[in-house]
């Protein structure tokens, strides 16, 4: 059996013959972590090492003053940075909270209940899974209108709550409870509300940690509905007002600064969710395929 | 009061299920509907939709040059490079860190995984910047250091290169859930079945990939698919971002995507636009279909 010591998936100790698998992994690793560093100098950089040339990839002197500038910029009409970012903090939490809630109780009945039309829902989003909101974005901006959600803040929040992916990845996992568990329960007079809420949900958190990321990620980067479904500058979240800081402030210098500031404030979230929640997104990966 | 909680437990799947239809219908189903039924209409936004059959569709083949000529080809090029491309790499790198271990594993991925966690459109700042087109950009800066040009170079404002720094700057950004997937995918394939494979007489690691990896692995395999294909389509206003304009000068970096946004809010012909929106939809569709083909087990 020597060919089985040279296959080596998932190793449990550093061994030499690795290495090559580094020389490769390394370099690409570097390529992809190279603007995220750079941001993160860039955001620091005094306003005469944003000027200097060559340009320097290192800051020397570090300072917040970026940070500082961006948060006494102001939007086009004068609206404060804060207020932004107020609602993107705002709107994103009630889309991860709602998403959740929508994803777990349609998984739920996706796998444990039977009824008539089950299986045809769950192929539907399967389906659905390829859905790619920018294709129908007009069609999705006359239902918006039609509903009168112009300038209204549950404009942000709407449209991102359907998440076939999510539901998809929940009633994967949720098929690998015990039916047995969900009987007992219901033998107890346990209600589906109660046996979703306290037996479902706590066991298939993993899941929805990773509902939870997917739908944060959409949320938190969207500017789709601040560019199209919102007119009032002050209810717009702070995705789009990056958006306007780089098209507006162009390559000018001294918003660099400050775009640069603006994508770490943007970027550092979403490193930070993830890195927590990064295991419990790998063990419901492993129920993710397509079958 | 009885009653209703007798309603409440006898339905309860359909009050449990009614908010993810309610949501799916509204912002996934009536769109997708609504964009076949006004792609055979002329709707300016302001009269009520006129029905003109086939006609923008015969438009869309026979009479705009712009989309025959420009975007459709930059379209094909950009999704077959990021699609199968991205999907090729992110399968590679998922097997190479599954052959490392646990510990600097973990970290790795999370670093390859992580540019796609914002949009490649928001981190296109970031870019500009790197491909700014004075001497203080960072990729000017270093090749006229180096001696290789001796003036900066208008990156993004060339339809030379635009293209090509969608393209990286798109598969920088595509290493996103569906490599998750393959990672675990590749991860826990059965360790019983490299064995039996040995003793079948499997020789080296690229047969071990097409005899045992990939077929135990091929529901991952698809999820991946569809995630790539989404991913691609989805990037699709890169372009734009990167070049700060719409359309992208003359029309180098312009895909399918920007010509929607710009028949639908620029010019206003939205019936136009849903016709191409119908074109784009199909074209997903079919990706889909042939990932389908390639991967379903049943």
């Amino acid at each position: 059996m020597a060919g089985l010591k040279g296959r080596g998936i998932n190793p449990s100790r550093f061994h030499k013959s690795q290495l090559k698998f580094y020389a490769v992994l390394l370099p690409i690793s570097a390529f992809m972590l190279l603007p995220i560093v750079y941001i993160f100098f860039h955001a620091f950089k005094p306003f005469d090492e944003l000027f200097a040339y060559p340009p320097r990839f290192v800051t020397s002197r570090p300072t917040l003053k970026n940070f500082v500038s961006l948060f006494y910029a102001a939007g086009s009409s004068g609206v404060p940075v804060s207020r932004y970012l107020f609602n993107s903090i705002i709107s994103t939490l009630m889309v991860v909270m709602l998403t959740i809630w929508i994803s777990a109780a349609a998984g739920y009945v996706l796998s444990k209940k039977n009824f008539k039309g089950r299986d045809v829902i769950f192929s539907i989003n399967t389906l659905a899974l390829m859905f790619v909101p920018v294709a129908v974005i007009i069609p999705r901006y006359l239902v918006v209108v039609g509903l009168g959600l112009i300038d209204n803040f549950f404009a942000h929040i709407l449209p991102l709550l359907a998440m076939p992916v999510g539901l998809f990845l929940v009633k994967q996992f949720i098929d690998q409870v015990p039916d047995a568990l969900i009987e007992a329960a219901r033998i107890d007079g346990a209600s589906d509300y109660y046996i979703l809420i306290r037996i479902v949900m706590p066991i298939i958190r993993p899941a929805l940690s990773t509902v939870a990321i997917l739908s944060f990620q959409t949320a938190w980067n969207s500017t789709e509905s601040s560019s199209l479904f919102i007119n009032d500058e002050s209810l717009k979240t702070f995705a789009f007002f990056m958006s306007t800081l780089t098209s507006t402030t162009g390559n000018t210098v001294a918003g660099q600064g400050m775009a640069a500031a603006a994508s770490m404030i943007m970027f550092l979230p979403n490193l930070i969710l993830f890195i927590i929640l990064q295991s419990k997104v790998m063990s419901t990966m492993a129920h993710s395929g397509i079958k | 009061m009885n009653r209703i909680r007798e309603f409440l437990n006898n339905q309860s799947h359909w009050i449990l299920l009614s908010p993810y239809i309610a949501m799916f219908l509204i912002f996934i189903v009536i769109p997708v509907a609504a964009a076949i039924a006004l792609s055979f209409t002329y709707f300016n936004t302001i009269q009520f939709p006129e029905p003109t059959g086939l006609k923008n569709y015969i438009t869309l083949i026979t009479q705009d040059s712009v989309f025959m000529q420009k975007v459709l080809p930059n379209t094909i090029k950009y999704a077959v490079i990021v699609g199968p491309g991205g999907y090729v790499l992110s399968f590679i790198l998922a097997w190479m860190l599954a052959q490392i271990t646990k510990g600097p594993r973990t970290v790795l991925a999370i670093i390859i995984y992580s540019p796609s966690m914002t949009s490649g459109v928001i981190m296109s700042t970031v870019w500009s910047v790197i491909f700014s087109g004075d001497e203080v950009g960072y990729f000017n800066s270093l090749l006229m250091r180096a001696g290789i040009v001796s003036e900066p170079v208008q990156w993004l404002q060339s339809p030379k290169y635009l293209m090509t720094i969608m393209l990286i700057v798109a598969l920088w950004s595509s290493m996103g859930v569906g490599f998750l997937a393959m990672l675990s995918g590749v991860l826990n394939v059965n360790e019983e079945l490299y064995e039996a494979a040995y003793i079948d007489g499997v020789r080296n690691r690229l047969q071990e990939i097409i005899y045992v990896t990939i077929p135990s692995m091929k529901p991952q395999m698809l999820f991946g698919a569809v995630m790539a294909i989404v991913n691609t389509f989805s990037s699709g206003g890169i372009g734009v971002a990167l070049s700060g304009s719409n359309p992208t000068p003359q029309y180098a970096g312009q895909l399918i995507v920007n010509h929607i946004e710009d028949y639908g809010f620029i010019r206003y012909e939205m019936g136009y636009a849903a016709a191409v929106s119908v074109a784009l939809l199909l074209i997903i569709w079919g990706s889909s279909r042939v990932s389908w083909k390639l991967f379903s087990e049943g």
